[in-house]
């Protein structure tokens, strides 16, 4: 029983972090229409960044600020930000391809440098990272739960402020650019400008998950920022129903269940010469599930309600 | 005899958005036929329409006769319809030649003396014939534009402002060119800003104004009609809604 | 440095074949296909395929020629190789892309190019194995070219280098010399005047998915016999293979093929000053680079 209570608490937590990731890419493809095609790399920083700033300090490592744990997850959120500031100034004046190869780049080059970088823990990755307020807590059931709640409120926070961005007429300003950035531009209004801020912004959110990520893991290592990562969260987002932060959720859920299980099938009844290949097939399936959803039910399993002007992206 | 006809053509880029709301045009055979109009009146839309490069929804488009609504725009050369668009309408990472090779490739046996008989009617092209297009001046682009409709035979030739961004001089040869081409029995039909220039060389002329028709009539009453001139020539504007 | 300036030539050869496909792709369909790299990994086990099959069908043509490692059978391994690859890439288009098009937009074709490369790739590592495969068991030396400065070359490096040239070599003369070359560089420069010039857009397209497949398989193979052949060859190469795309300018194919030079150059010149391990990440440099210096790339041009 415990046990079942706490792989739930678990498969909660992991699935709720990656929700958090998956309404940053949401406010950046589905509000805005931006493809980032390195989420990892954000998720990755903001990783890093919360050990680097909140861990204790360790032989031949960078950091060991031994921040307050707060501030360094608000850290990490900056680096994530910072990191998309460069990306995005760079190619978000070029076609919409540029953009997509550029954080598909900061991706590789991201896993890449933490994978040799030694200050950085290279291959081994950083470990010893002191849990927050885990004295205040006699099981690691216990904890996990408090923690479960913490990712859940930061869960629900993000969910709110993303809702009332895209309530508000900034929100509206990132439709009208995602559905015709000329109309937008007659408002007055510079696109460029207002799809960095968004990608800014989706990218720090992507950073807050990485954060609770490492947070919840006490660790983080290259295996946790492999392209494969982005690939998933894509997934979730594209089933769950760009633009609508309810369905980005439950795509993330559903998603995440579908992933822990076809690799525990796997594992539990494929013969043990397949086993090898348990990546190989759930990575097959996967492709299967996102190239079957573009190509039969683009807008998702939950669309997006408001639907700005279907004939406006039809023209495209 | 009419050449090309479009009857309550509705048409747009978006579905329930047509820029054209009904629009009737009639091009006789080797006349000059002029559309003009206010900024957004949808000239140009019409003429995309005719060359299938904008989905018709309503109405329909004749060709000699025939209905031709909604044709795949590669087709429309066999036809013999040529289009020559407002701007972009050379290829400047290809010399002047390789763009008259481009339009004569089916032409088989036949390219070779057709390209040499443009060259003869267009000098200026046939001394920059090895030259890229990008490199050539404006009004010589629009010749080279105008030459490759020409490269095809056409029966009917589609015209989208060719004086947009001429010099006065420059335009006024092109148009006139555009003129002579109807004595050897070629129908033009062309969309202006330029509208003095265009209804003084033009055999008929239509006015649209918000996707529809307003005023048609022989283009040498239009230019000494007052409320025409008042409107559209220079007068007092009105806005168009 | 000379040994890094030869062998970024020889790297630089592989990834503008690959890149000469991506860009006309690229430009004419206006995205970014993350899954133009795969077709150099169904391009090296195609080959690989066809090099067993006509071997054991003619053992005769089953011998290196000269000092090569290559082999009569894999040379028409790999010509069949860069059809079979061209096909795939058509039916990938019609299966997927097609309809992605007809469905979505440009957007959701970049992340439908993930998907199906996530596919490819990984059907190539359940169909073939997760170890790399060689296409000769036999080791071929390296020559020692010149002992000051060092410099080793394998005669399947010259043979790889001088092949892809020719190639190249053959594109230009369609492009400069036939009406055929003029449609496809009028294509990429302006598709709707294309169109009206008589050219079917649709032929086009899938005539580009022939000749990218195709080139893509000859660099797969070139690839295979200087390297090594695995399942996550596509993986390695597309990035330094968009990199050569937006060094030349997304839609030029003599950008592509100087974009490939000079990535293969810059990347392995890196190592002269950078440790091997960050190799991978040099592309991107150079992105940024390119970015920051000329966001059109060599021969791009303005327009969006």
């Amino acid at each position: 029983m415990i046990g079942v209570l706490s792989y739930l608490i678990f498969f909660a937590t992991v699935a709720s972090i990656l929700s958090i990731a998956v309404l940053g890419l949401n406010l950046q493809w589905g509000n805005t229409g931006l493809f980032n095609g390195g989420v990892v790399a954000f998720f990755g920083a903001g990783a890093y960044g919360t050990l680097i700033l909140g861990g204790i300090p360790q032989d031949g490592l960078i950091g060991g600020f031994q921040l307050p744990y707060l501030i360094a997850l608000f850290g990490g959120m900056v680096i994530a930000g910072i990191v998309a500031w460069v990306v995005g100034l760079l190619t978000l004046r070029l076609r919409h391809d540029y953009l997509a190869i550029a954080t598909f780049g900061v991706a590789v080059a991201f896993e890449n440098l933490v994978r040799n970088a030694a200050i950085l823990g290279g291959a081994q990755g950083i470990r010893g990272f002191e849990r927050p307020l885990r004295d205040l807590f006699e099981s690691a059931l216990a904890y996990n739960a408090a923690f479960f709640v913490f990712v859940l409120t930061l869960l629900i926070l993000t969910y709110l402020f993303l809702e009332r961005l895209i309530a508000s007429p900034f929100g509206r300003l990132l439709r009208a650019i995602r559905e015709d950035e000329t109309a937008a531009q007659s408002l007055g209004k510079s696109p460029s400008r207002v799809r960095l801020t968004a990608f800014i912004a989706g990218s720090v959110i992507m950073g807050l998950a990485g954060g609770l990520y490492a947070t919840f893991y006490a660790f983080i290592s290259p295996q946790d920022v492999l392209p494969i990562l982005t690939f998933q969260i894509w997934a979730m987002l594209i089933v769950g129903g760009a633009g609508n932060n309810k369905g980005a959720v439950m795509g993330t859920f559903l998603i995440w269940a579908a992933w822990t299980a076809s690799g525990w099938a796997l594992s539990r009844f494929a013969p043990l010469e397949v086993q090898l290949y348990t990546g190989s097939i759930q990575f097959v399936l996967i492709g299967f599930v996102i190239v079957g959803m573009l190509m039969w039910r683009p807008q998702g399993l939950f669309p997006e309600k408001l639907v700005v002007s279907q004939s406006a992206a039809a023209k495209r | 005899m009419t050449a090309l006809v479009a009857r309550n053509v509705v048409a747009g880029y978006v579905p329930d958005l047509p820029i054209l709301k009904g629009v009737s045009v009639t091009a006789e055979t080797a006349k000059v036929t002029v559309i003009i109009g206010p900024n957004g009146a949808g000239k140009s839309t019409l003429i995309k329409a005719m060359a299938g490069l904008v989905p018709v929804s309503g109405g329909s488009v004749h060709l000699n006769g025939t209905e031709i609504t909604n044709p795949r725009p590669d087709r429309m050369g066999a036809l013999g319809v040529a289009y020559v668009p407002q701007s972009d309408n050379i290829f400047r990472s290809l010399t002047i030649r390789q763009n008259l090779d481009l339009v004569l490739r089916n032409a088989g046996a036949e390219a070779a003396d057709r390209r040499e008989s443009l060259f003869t009617q267009f000098p200026a092209l046939a001394d920059k014939q090895s030259e890229r297009a990008g490199a050539l001046s404006g009004g010589q682009r629009q010749f080279l534009a105008v030459a490759m409709a020409l490269a095809i035979n056409p029966s009917v030739i589609l015209m989208d402002e060719p004086s947009a961004g001429l010099s006065p001089k420059a335009a006024q040869e092109v148009l006139e060119y555009a003129k002579s081409l109807t004595e050897e029995g070629v129908t033009i039909l062309l969309v202006e800003q330029n509208v003095k220039q265009a209804l003084r060389l033009a055999d008929h002329c239509y006015i649209l104004a918000d996707g529809r028709n307003q005023v048609e009539g022989p283009a040498h009453e239009l230019l000494n009609d007052p409320v025409v001139g008042q409107i559209y020539l220079g007068g007092k504007r009105v806005a168009p809604a | 440095m000379i040994q890094n300036i030869v062998d970024g030539f020889l790297v630089g050869s592989i990834l503008s074949l690959g890149a000469i496909g991506l860009t006309m792709a690229m430009h004419m369909l206006r995205f970014a296909n993350f899954s133009h790299a795969e077709l150099l990994s169904v391009g090296a086990y195609a080959a690989l395929v066809f090099d067993a099959l006509f071997s054991a069908l003619l053992p005769v043509i089953d011998a290196a020629i000269g000092p090569l490692s290559l082999t009569w059978a894999l040379t028409l391994a790999t010509l069949v190789s860069m059809v079979i690859t061209g096909l795939s890439a058509i039916l990938i288009d019609k299966l997927v892309f097609k309809r992605v098009r007809a469905k979505g937009g440009e957007l959701s074709m970049v992340f439908a190019s993930f998907g199906v490369a996530m596919i490819i790739r990984n059907i190539l590592g359940l169909i073939f194995g997760l170890d790399p495969v060689l296409y000769s068991q036999e080791i071929v030396f390296a020559i020692v070219v010149s002992r000051e400065p060092f410099l080793l070359v394998k005669p399947d490096q010259v043979f790889t280098l001088i092949a892809a040239l020719v190639i190249m070599f053959i594109l230009h003369l369609v492009l400069s010399r036939t009406t055929f070359g003029y449609s496809l560089r009028a294509v990429a420069e302006n598709p709707t005047l294309a169109q009206v010039s008589g050219i079917n857009l649709n032929r086009m397209i899938v005539l580009i998915w022939l000749i990218g497949g195709g080139l893509a398989a000859a660099a797969g193979v070139f690839y295979g016999l200087t390297n090594q052949i695995n399942p996550v060859l596509g993986r390695d190469l597309v990035l330094p293979i968009f990199a050569a795309t937006i060094v030349g300018g997304i839609g030029s194919i003599y950008g592509a093929v100087l974009g490939g030079f000079l990535v293969g150059l810059a990347s392995n010149l890196a190592l002269v000053i950078l440790p091997s391990g960050y190799s991978p990440a040099v592309p991107f440099l150079i992105i940024l680079a390119v970015l920051v210096i000329r966001p059109h790339g060599l021969f791009g041009e303005e327009r969006a």
